[in-house]
């Protein structure tokens, strides 16, 4: 038989393998002891600012990675969970008054309404900002509204088989409406501007550096969760059927599964981890803005993924706070050059190293030739 | 009873009939040779047995089932198994996995995010991958098999699906004499206690498995019998097995 002369015979092995065994351990240390160490408050809080976009990156390699759909969307599901969490900490902050705001709520003639409305001449808050007042709605609406949108959007498109490219195009529209959305809507968004200008969540206030310490923590732990989460889906049958699909979607139908249904479910799953992503992004940056929830931003999510490894979770944590750095770096000194700097990235990733960083430690060690007890195999793990 | 029962089946592609007004019937335990030549229409009859193309009309009955009604998830779980001319097995999996996948039940999102291997499970796969010789590959990528190797796993993929119906659309194509001959064996052994329809170009292939012979040309029926019948009749030889 032909098993003898291939190395790599099932994804256990090699590098990837490996960090994906001990690869959580490894990046929770990281995480949780490393990083609290050895940074100081400001650095931290612009860790924690990347970990909540490294959400998306994890969402993606699931979408992208094993359910081979390219979504250029996420950036609009983070946006979600971002303004939604905005929502309710502007309408907290609107309701407390002090000298100052009251002077100008009797100005403008209303108490608790957010001031960029009363600077648009919004005189009622909007009925679908009501809700928002409470926190058992808007932890909630973060969580569902979300992954049910993308579900039900993926189930339509991909059960009369658009996929592919034209599914990617769709996403990107997705995300260009919402940033325009928001920016038109200036009276009911906070426009170009985005929302903020808010400092408590239930009366907790955010800017001290425990509080911002507490934050990192709560960050970092969300998002192990979902790397965790990510590879339990992957290990499934679920996961070897989304493997199956990406690779050969025409066949799975006829081992008895609807792939409509599978891709749906994977799309929903990385929407839920984006607007985790956008709301603790908002909680710890103070901020919910269009900037962060157009084309650019979803283009920039895939590439930490890419640049990670798109079949590796974890890959993606560190593709993204590796690209984030960068970026901050370079468009701190190159300002205009930056955009063309991550636009090559992209390309070099894609062109000369396609499993990203996670393939690319495996290229450094020699190829090791390895036996697969023939006896032991029904019990080897996948993945 | 018959397991498979075609009547008057007819697919037109911008008004080319590719199948015309066949009939066909498969009963329990049979195994069906479908012969022709390039073009006949034997692929397609199988595409829309298995619910890869819409037919324009006629109808196909699954016992009481009429198949044009349901779409392809829904065939294979009412327990139809197709193998593709080209070997379709999914390449990035091992064989254990391409057989795992296969294992009927347990195929909604739910089911499948918990499924768990059971002995019996094991035990299956252990049986199934004896039957078509890859014991010895169990965690092979399937993307690193021979192809004809991939075309016994395609197979054992249908095999795990326990079909009562299994359409095989050239199971030997790209195989060596030898394993044709396994795989004659193997075809032996699987369709009983089955319907089974199989469309080949080797008559030799053909002869070892044969029960009963159709002959399709131009979409239409031109010949059906054993395989002597078959190669006596005068249409047959002139429009097929005379070139």
């Amino acid at each position: 038989m032909a098993n003898g002369d291939s190395p790599r015979q099932n994804g256990g092995d090699g590098l990837i393998g490996r960090l994906n065994r001990h690869g959580v351990v490894l990046l929770a240390l990281l995480l949780l002891v490393a990083m609290p160490m050895l940074l100081d408050t400001f650095r931290l809080s612009l860790m924690a600012k990347y970990l909540s976009l490294a959400f998306c990156a994890v969402g993606i390699v699931l979408i992208w990675g094993y359910g081979g759909i390219l979504s250029l969307g996420q950036g609009a599901f983070f946006g979600l969970g971002s303004y939604m969490m905005a929502m309710f900490l502007k309408l907290e902050a609107s309701a407390v008054t002090d000298s100052s705001t009251s002077a100008l709520s009797a100005f403008f003639g209303q108490a608790g309404l957010p001031d960029f409305m009363s600077w648009n001449s919004v005189e009622k808050l909007p009925w679908w900002w009501e809700p928002f007042h409470h926190v058992w709605f808007t932890i909630p609406a973060i969580l569902i509204i979300p992954p049910l949108l993308a579900f039900i959007l993926g189930y339509v498109n991909f059960r009369r088989r658009v996929g592919e490219v034209y599914f990617s195009i769709i996403t990107l529209a997705l995300s260009a409406i919402m940033a325009i959305v928001i920016v038109g809507q200036q009276g009911l968004t906070g426009g170009i501007n985005g929302i903020t200008d808010f400092k408590t969540f239930m009366g907790w206030n955010l800017d001290p550096d425990g509080a911002k310490l507490a934050m990192y923590f709560i960050t970092a732990v969300l998002l192990l969760l979902c790397v965790l989460v990510g590879r339990f889906i992957l290990r499934s049958r679920l996961g070897k059927v989304l493997v199956a699909i990406r690779d050969r979607e025409d066949r799975v139908r006829f081992s008895g599964y609807d792939p409509a249904v599978y891709k749906a479910f994977i799309f929903a799953v990385a929407a839920l981890f984006s607007s985790i992503g956008g709301a603790l992004f908002t909680l710890q940056v103070g901020l919910a803005s269009p900037s962060l929830v157009g084309i650019v931003p979803s283009i920039e999510m895939v590439i930490y993924a890419a640049v990670g490894g798109r079949l590796s979770v974890i890959g993606a944590v560190y593709g993204t706070v590796l690209v984030s750095y960068g970026k901050t770096f370079f468009s701190e000194n190159f300002v205009q050059y930056w955009l063309y700097m991550i636009g090559a990235l992209f390309i070099v990733v894609v062109m000369f190293l396609p499993g990203g960083l996670a393939s690319f430690l495996d290229k450094l060690r020699p190829v090791r030739r390895e036996q697969v007890p023939v006896g032991g195999a029904l019990n080897i793990e996948g993945n | 009873m018959d397991v498979l029962s075609v009547t008057d089946l007819t697919v037109s592609f911008d008004g080319f009939k590719a199948v015309d007004n066949l009939s066909l019937r498969v009963g329990k335990d049979e195994l069906r040779c479908v012969i022709g030549p390039n073009g006949a229409g034997k692929t397609t009859l199988l595409d829309m047995i298995c619910g890869k193309t819409k037919p324009t009309q006629g109808s196909i009955k699954f016992k009481d089932l009429e198949l044009t009604q349901l779409i392809e998830f829904q065939i294979t779980r009412a327990g139809v198994g197709r193998k593709f001319q080209t070997p379709s097995t999914y390449e990035d999996l091992t064989v254990v996995e391409n057989l795992e996948i296969s294992y009927p039940g347990k195929r909604n999102l739910l089911g499948s995010l918990f499924f768990k291997r059971t002995p019996e499970i094991t035990e299956s796969i252990e049986s199934v991958a004896q039957q078509i010789f890859l014991k010895d590959a169990l965690t092979v990528k399937a993307g690193q098999l021979s192809h004809g190797q991939k075309q016994w796993l395609e197979i054992g993929m249908l095999l795990m699906q326990e079909p009562e119906l299994l359409l095989l659309d050239e199971p030997v194509a790209g195989m060596s004499a030898r394993e044709r001959e396994q795989t004659a064996e193997m075809l032996n052994g699987i369709s009983k206690g089955r319907s089974t329809v199989v469309i080949e170009h080797d008559m030799a292939f053909v002869r070892m498995i044969a029960h009963k012979v159709t002959v399709l040309h131009q979409g239409k029926l031109l010949a059906e019998g054993s395989m002597d019948q078959v190669q006596a009749d005068e249409r047959v030889i002139e429009t097929y097995l005379g070139h």
